[in-house]
């Protein structure tokens, strides 16, 4: 069953010399239960996907066009009061920082509660109850006394499992994960990484799973979407995207990752930088930056194909394949 | 707040208020001590240079320095702050007397500026585009900018002279409570004085905190937190007034702490205009009298009020701030 | 002529024509500030000079009003005065002492803000803890209990002799933490710099370094403040003149001129206490918006830290 479906979804940001898009017409569906990471460089548009879904776009941005359909709704549409019913129930966000997500002036069990109260009709205690059962799921130690206390006597990884609690409490649909590790120590990751990943199996929940760090998409999800300057790029199941990436994006992306690398060689970067979203180039955005670019990808933008088993937005995607499969 | 921190706290915020009232009471010494001749201001001029000197023995005004100030903190700790020479009466009682003039009159003035400034600072923050807030923002300037006697002044001229709507001085009838305390609020002719008074006395503060208080709810609007509190589907209200609005209050409180003495300061001023029958009138016709028993107690009974309201700032502060440790106001 | 021209390509004074506001505020102060100054040639009448007024003209009205004497374009005060004189002659006096109040305290926040911040520790901690409470007592309210005491212990005639230097030293004095703060966050902020670990391995002496590479970077906040401090002084000044604390009437300052008149005030003679306060409060307000806008020109960050 698809749970989200987005169909050409723009976001605009309207400036003085005139709109800026910094979503340029994405497709995206994920079905119950999908884990899926979206992955790109900051700035590509990963975190205002985010953002449009939860309709949390900060002002003076807005969806522009395109749609958002959750459970047979449309989320662009709906009304302010229907959205915030939605949003802490059916879909759940987890935000970067954990040491700037909590209110410093708010009781944990305050924070864990008001979300219930929010949603339900549902007594205090109850409330309680049900929270203190998720701080427990999280294994925070001792959660009676961390339901009384204050985020500041936390770290940011238990931090973090708070807020994974939180996300947790009404059994969501949908989980949004907005680079939920890269705030915390390179230990606390995998820790915080492997909690995501059994909590959303056992609650059967979908996850977004958004981060510039490939190696964290392949441990945890099922399906990956590149981003690059406001459109997917490529898009497809995990294992085929890191193992034989399609769009030239994608293997610049993974050819440089340090482990593609020997080392004391320097790490193959891709040359150049991701434009300014007032600046993308036309046709293909990535062109000025890619080593097959032709005429054609400076004037045509690409749409997404279907290449080999996963969706690609590249005028070369099946020469590339088979230039690539050549060449080895 | 666990009770042993509490009670380091106050400690450590006692010894502070000690040390202050220590300076103070020598500021208060010092004056007695080289302002006008007591001798004089009780004899008279017609008494003998011996008989002067027998006096002056006997009054220990020839005892060396420690002593005497070591009477006078004796003296004032019991309440005895010297006779006031104008009223021929104890000056600690004088004073006393017209405290709760100024008391009501502060009050009412902080009534006025904590509610005003709370609703319009948050309006202000959230509606930052607004007409309205242009126009709150624009009066807010021409607030600052004009002195606390000129916008007295102006409301007199305004309000009594031209228009003859209120009363231009004084504070009306007052109502004796039991316990001695003359108050001008539980009379209308008492409120009707103490409506000009009031909002001269807020003129400055009120516009100074209704621009904190956009300033920080800006600020604290943009935070991760409560874009967070809204991620989590909680109502625009419940982000708005406890989300935020309690993490704009901190520093609010905080400036309301240094203020304190600088509203003080304007009661005097505008006692002045208004001919408030309170302390800093008293005050200051004590200092073109040149009645220094009544200027000491002035200054000590100030100092009072000032160290005990800045303690109770304090405790607030730590108690709405929980991420604040009981550092002894080391913040 | 180089910083001249210097100054006319700078970023900031082509940000400051081409606003109205910071444009007219600035033009404003510096009208105040030339009439001010010119006043002895300027005025009609030199308001000190016993010789020059006449009982018999006393309480006129401002000329567009009845009875208003062609001589008076302002009218007069109780003493005879002419009052366009006498405010520019006060006007002059209240700029004077709030500039020069606002050197001193410039001079002492600046020198205690270097050592604070450059030598920390315990220094550091005893000069912010005592601007701490400094601050809380406020300028306005020690001012006057050290205004108060000294002119009831020198008695009121030798004070009026002295009132300019007083009151230039204790608006001066008190006000020393806004500077030193100011300076102390801006030096920590430098110190943590580069250039500063560059010029300390090099070897320079830490005095040289204080003076010569620390001081200059933190001269932006310091212009930032020292608009509002003048207007803040010149508040202070009028507020203690209008106590009278001040300026004495015979030399009065836009303070003692808004006292004198106030007395006046429920007979209908209204321009000797509202012509001055009208003067006092567009100068005040110039000089603020003058300072909002170098505010915001010179630092965003700072705009909140008051």
């Amino acid at each position: 069953m698809t749970l989200l479906q987005i169909r050409n979804l723009e976001v605009d940001f309207p400036t003085r010399y005139g709109p800026i898009k910094v979503l340029r017409g994405i497709d995206l569906d994920i079905e119950a239960g999908e884990r899926v990471g979206i992955v790109g460089e900051s700035g590509a548009g990963k975190s205002m996907a985010a953002f449009a879904i939860m309709n949390l776009i900060s002002e003076p941005g807005h969806i522009s066009a395109g749609s958002v359909e959750f459970e047979g709704r449309d989320l662009a549409k709906i009304s302010d009061e229907e959205m915030r019913l939605l949003r802490g129930d059916r879909i759940s966000m987890i935000f970067q920082d954990p040491m700037m997500t909590l209110n410093p002036v708010l009781t944990i069990g305050d924070q864990m509660v008001e979300t219930l109260q929010a949603h339900r009709n549902i007594s205090y205690n109850e409330a309680r109850d049900l929270a203190l059962d998720k701080l427990r799921e999280v294994r925070i130690p001792s959660p009676e006394a961390r339901f009384d206390g204050y985020p500041h006597e936390l770290s940011g990884g238990l931090r973090q499992r708070v807020v994974i609690a939180i996300a947790l409490l009404s059994d969501p649909a949908l989980i949004i994960a907005d680079e939920p590790t890269t705030a915390l120590d390179v230990t606390i990751q995998a820790e915080i990484l492997a909690l995501l990943l059994e909590l959303c199996r056992e609650h059967g929940a979908a996850l977004i799973l958004i981060t510039h760090d490939l190696a964290v998409v392949s441990q945890v999800t099922e399906r990956i979407v590149v981003m690059y300057a406001g459109n997917i790029i490529e898009s497809g199941s995990t294992r085929k995207v890191t193992d034989t990436p399609s769009h030239p994006y994608t293997m610049g992306l993974i050819a440089a990752l340090p482990e593609q690398n020997a080392p004391g060689t320097p790490l193959n970067q891709i040359r150049g930088a991701m434009p300014m979203m007032n600046a993308v180039p036309p046709g293909c955005a990535f062109s000025p930056r890619c080593d097959y670019a032709d005429k054609k990808c400076s004037t045509e933008k690409p749409e997404l194909r279907e290449v080999t088993g996963r969706l690609v937005a590249c005028h070369h995607a099946s020469k590339l394949k088979r230039s690539r499969k050549a060449g080895k | 707040m666990k009770a042993p921190d509490l009670a380091a706290f106050l400690f450590r915020r006692l010894l502070q208020a000690a040390l202050v009232m220590f300076v103070i009471s020598l500021v208060g010494f010092s004056i007695q001590d080289n302002l006008g001749d007591p001798l004089r201001e009780l004899v008279g001029q017609s008494v003998s240079e011996a008989e002067r000197d027998a006096l002056r023995d006997q009054m220990g005004l020839n005892d060396p320095f420690l002593i005497q100030y070591g009477r006078f903190i004796t003296r004032a700790v019991q309440g005895d702050l010297g006779t006031s020479y104008f009223f021929k009466k104890p000056a600690l009682e004088v004073i006393l007397d017209k405290f709760p003039a100024t008391f009501e009159l502060v009050l009412v003035a902080t009534c006025i500026i904590i509610g005003f400034s709370v609703p319009l600072g948050v309006y202000t923050a959230i509606h930052r585009d607004s007409l309205i807030t242009k126009i709150i923002m624009g009066f807010s300037i021409i607030g600052i900018s004009v002195p606390v006697f000129l916008t007295a002044i102006f409301a007199i001229y305004i309000f009594s002279v031209l228009l003859g709507w209120m009363p231009s001085f004084g504070r009306g009838d007052t109502y004796a409570l039991p316990w001695g305390w003359e108050s001008g609020l539980l009379t209308l002719d008492g409120l009707e004085h103490i409506v000009l008074p009031s909002i001269a006395l807020s003129s400055i503060m009120l516009p100074l905190f209704i621009r904190l208080i956009r300033a920080e709810m800006m600020e604290v609007l943009q935070t991760e937190y409560v874009k967070y509190a809204r991620a989590k589907g909680l109502r625009t209200r419940r982000v708005r007034y406890v989300h935020a609005l309690k993490n704009t209050l901190i520093p609010v409180v905080s400036l309301g702490g240094v203020k304190i003495g600088t509203l003080i300061a304007y009661t005097i001023l505008t006692e002045t205009v208004f001919q408030w029958p309170g302390m800093g009138f008293l005050f200051l016709e004590a200092v073109n009298r040149v009645d220094t028993p009544l200027i000491i107690a002035y200054i000590i009974i100030v100092g009072l009020i000032f160290v005990i309201s800045n303690t109770l700032v304090d405790l607030i502060y730590t108690w709405i701030n929980p991420t604040i440790k009981f550092v002894g106001g080391d913040r | 002529m180089s910083t001249i021209s210097r100054i006319l390509q700078s970023d900031l004074f082509y940000r400051f024509s081409r606003d109205k506001v910071a444009m007219g505020s600035a033009l404003v102060v510096m009208l105040f500030v030339v009439v001010a100054a010119l006043s002895p040639v300027l005025a009609p009448q030199n308001p000190y000079d016993l010789t020059q007024l006449d009982i018999l003209d006393s309480e006129l009205p401002p000329r567009w009003q009845d009875g208003g004497d062609e001589r008076f374009l302002l009218g007069t005060d109780h003493q005879g005065r002419d009052m366009l004189s006498t405010i520019m002659y006060g006007t002059g006096i209240s700029l004077m002492i709030g500039v020069f109040a606002v050197l001193l305290q410039a001079f002492i926040g600046i020198s205690i803000g270097l050592v604070s911040g450059y030598i920390g520790g315990r220094v550091d901690a005893f000069f912010m803890r005592l601007a701490d409470i400094q601050l809380s007592i406020s300028t306005l309210m020690l001012a006057i209990v050290a205004l108060a005491v000294f002119q009831a212990a020198f008695g009121s005639e030798l004070y009026q002799d002295l009132s300019i230097i007083m009151l230039i030293m204790v608006i001066g004095i008190a006000e020393w933490p806004q500077y030193a703060r100011t300076v102390r966050a801006s030096v920590l902020a430098e110190r943590s710099k580069e250039y500063v670990d560059a010029a300390r391995v090099i070897g320079l002496p830490k005095r040289h370094i204080m003076f010569r590479h620390v001081l200059p970077n933190t001269l932006s906040p310091v212009l930032v403040i020292s608009t509002v401090q003048i207007a803040e002084a010149i508040i202070t000044e009028a507020s203690l003149s209008f106590l009278g604390l001040g300026m004495p009437v015979t030399q009065p300052s836009l303070g003692s001129l808004i006292r004198s008149g106030f007395e006046f005030i429920f007979s209908g003679t209204w321009w000797i206490t509202i012509l001055p306060s009208l003067v006092l409060i567009v100068l005040i307000f110039s000089l603020n918006l003058l300072g909002d806008w170098l505010r915001d020109a010179l630092n965003p960050r700072l705009y909140k830290k008051t």
